[in-house]
């Protein structure tokens, strides 16, 4: 990728384009040259970011404010698996790697989104100082009893996935942004599908499945918000189409809500996570 | 409708009993077609129409613009998974689990739902069902299922992530998004089939997001499988 080289070739018809980049030409043409993939992978938002602000334009604020939501969410995820993984005693040897797999997989979302974000100019939100995983009270052994981890793992992966659907209108159109977004959301699918399956085989939750179930298949009745609200997962009319049933194939009803994960609103989602000190 | 006709009880059995056989030649998978079509019609499908001369022909399968035409390219990759999934179900690979023929036919049910809903959405603006040509895959083999399905999966996820941002009505981008994570979650499973923890595996980029493809690009691969021609010129490239 020849950044620096279109750089040049826009001076050609704007002399002053390092002008207009300055003061931040030097960091800039070190972040293009810096062999990582981290930085490569960013490079569209740097150079976005780049243009935007040498042009006077700007990066639109609702798409910062779904970055930084995602970053808040993400933190969180990542703090769960690392202190889920380090905890004496809780992850059995033999899921260990799959956990620190996930735990892997959410740092590089934070660190990811974080670039991200301060590409575009902005500040990326920090991280809580503290959490508190068991919902004040409500997972009184989550970091003690590896079936309730698991469970918690799945409800907060499930609820992940939820979020990001519900904003991804907000970056319609966004190619750079939208794909991004949308690609952070299937990895989220992804870990949630693992991490049931672990709870199946491990006999935790022996008749749960990857996808989920109707509403709340969790076991657990303190997480039917993460399942419910205005859209809830067990919905199965589609854009006023009944899935149940639909053109007379025998598509069961549990079909139909498996079948389409749903949306939470912003609004929903910080209720849910309020109690663990994410908002 | 004809080769639902034509599948007698009899010669099922038959067609059960070459399932043993470690081939599935061009011949066998005809017939299959007709087991697959047969059983489509227990659960009421009538859209595999994989010997169906009348959808082959030389004009080709237009998808159409703007967000009808990314509606009709889900709709064609729906309608491949579905009838993938219709033939596995129907012709089980040798040593499947009963586990196993739970996941299959939960996906199969997933993939007809999300075909059904295309079809029904686009209404008139639908593209008609495609010829499919499954000759490459050896559906008594658990290698070369799982190994199809794995490609199928994590080809419609990259394809839904690499289109959401062309689609100009956010209901269209809701409802692909509340598929393509149901696909991410098949995925994830058929690859935990294939190798434990490789739910990720080669389809995250170095910051753990999903990998996307473009309508081409996806095509491209698709098109393996896929007799009928596609003409996707119309669609948006943003």
């Amino acid at each position: 990728m020849k950044i620096v080289n279109i750089l040049d070739e826009i001076e050609k018809v704007d002399p002053e384009i390092y002008d207009r980049l300055s003061p931040r030409r030097r960091a800039m043409q070190q972040f293009f040259r810096v062999g990582s993939k981290v930085a490569i992978a960013a490079v569209p938002f740097g150079l976005g970011s780049m243009f935007n602000k040498a042009y006077g334009q700007s990066v639109p604020a609702g798409v910062i404010a779904v970055l930084q939501y995602a970053l808040t969410l993400e933190h969180f995820e990542y703090r769960f698996y690392a202190t889920g993984s380090s905890a004496a005693g809780l992850v059995p040897a033999a899921d260990k790697a799959a956990i620190d797999m996930i735990r892997d997989s959410e740092l590089k979302h934070v660190n990811f989104l974080r670039t991200v974000i301060s590409a575009a100019g902005a500040t990326p939100v920090a991280e809580k100082p503290a959490y508190d995983f068991t919902a004040m009270g409500t997972f009184p052994t989550v970091l003690t009893s590896y079936s309730t981890f698991l469970a918690v793992a799945q409800v907060l992966e499930d609820t992940g996935v939820r979020a990001y659907k519900g904003r991804a209108g907000e970056l319609k159109n966004q190619k750079v942004y939208l794909t991004a977004a949308l690609g952070i959301h299937a990895v989220e699918a992804r870990h949630a599908a693992k991490i049931r399956y672990m709870r199946r085989l491990s006999g935790q939750a022996p008749t749960i499945k990857p996808w989920i179930t109707g509403g709340n298949d969790t076991g657990i009745a303190a997480a039917n918000g993460n399942y419910g609200g205005a859209t809830p997962e067990s919905t199965v009319v589609q854009a006023g189409i009944t899935i149940t049933g639909i053109n007379g194939l025998a598509i069961s009803a549990t079909a139909a809500s498996e079948a389409f994960d749903e949306p939470l609103t912003t609004q929903e989602v910080l209720d849910l996570v309020r109690p663990f000190g994410v908002s | 409708m004809e080769i639902l006709n034509r599948s007698k009880k009899e010669e099922d059995r038959t067609l059960l009993d070459d399932l043993t056989q470690k081939e599935l030649s061009r011949r066998k998978f005809l017939r299959f077609s007709g087991l697959a079509g047969a059983s489509a019609l227990v659960i009421g499908s009538s859209t595999l129409t994989a010997c169906n001369k009348d959808d082959g022909g030389t004009d080709g399968v237009n998808l159409g613009s703007g967000d009808i035409g990314i509606l009709n390219y889900a709709y064609a990759l729906e309608q491949l998974e579905a009838a993938f999934y219709i033939q596995v179900v129907a012709t089980p690979y040798s040593g499947i689990t009963p586990a196993e023929t739970m996941f299959m036919t939960d996906i199969r049910d997933h993939e007809i739902a999300h075909r059904e809903f295309f079809k029904n959405a686009l209404g008139a603006s639908a593209i008609r069902s495609l010829e499919v040509d499954f000759s490459s895959i050896n559906f008594s083999s658990r290698d070369s299922v799982l190994g199809t399905a794995r490609a199928f999966e994590d080809l419609g996820v990259s394809a839904y992530d690499g289109a959401g941002y062309l689609l100009q009505d956010v209901n269209y981008l809701l409802l692909a998004g509340k598929i393509v994570s149901v696909e991410a979650r098949h995925a994830a499973l058929i690859r935990e089939l294939i190798t434990p923890n490789s739910f990720l595996g080669d389809q995250v980029d170095a910051n753990s997001v999903n990998i996307s493809r473009t309508p081409p690009e996806v095509l491209a691969i698709a098109s393996t499988y896929i007799k009928s021609r596609i003409i996707a010129n119309q669609l948006p490239t943003g």
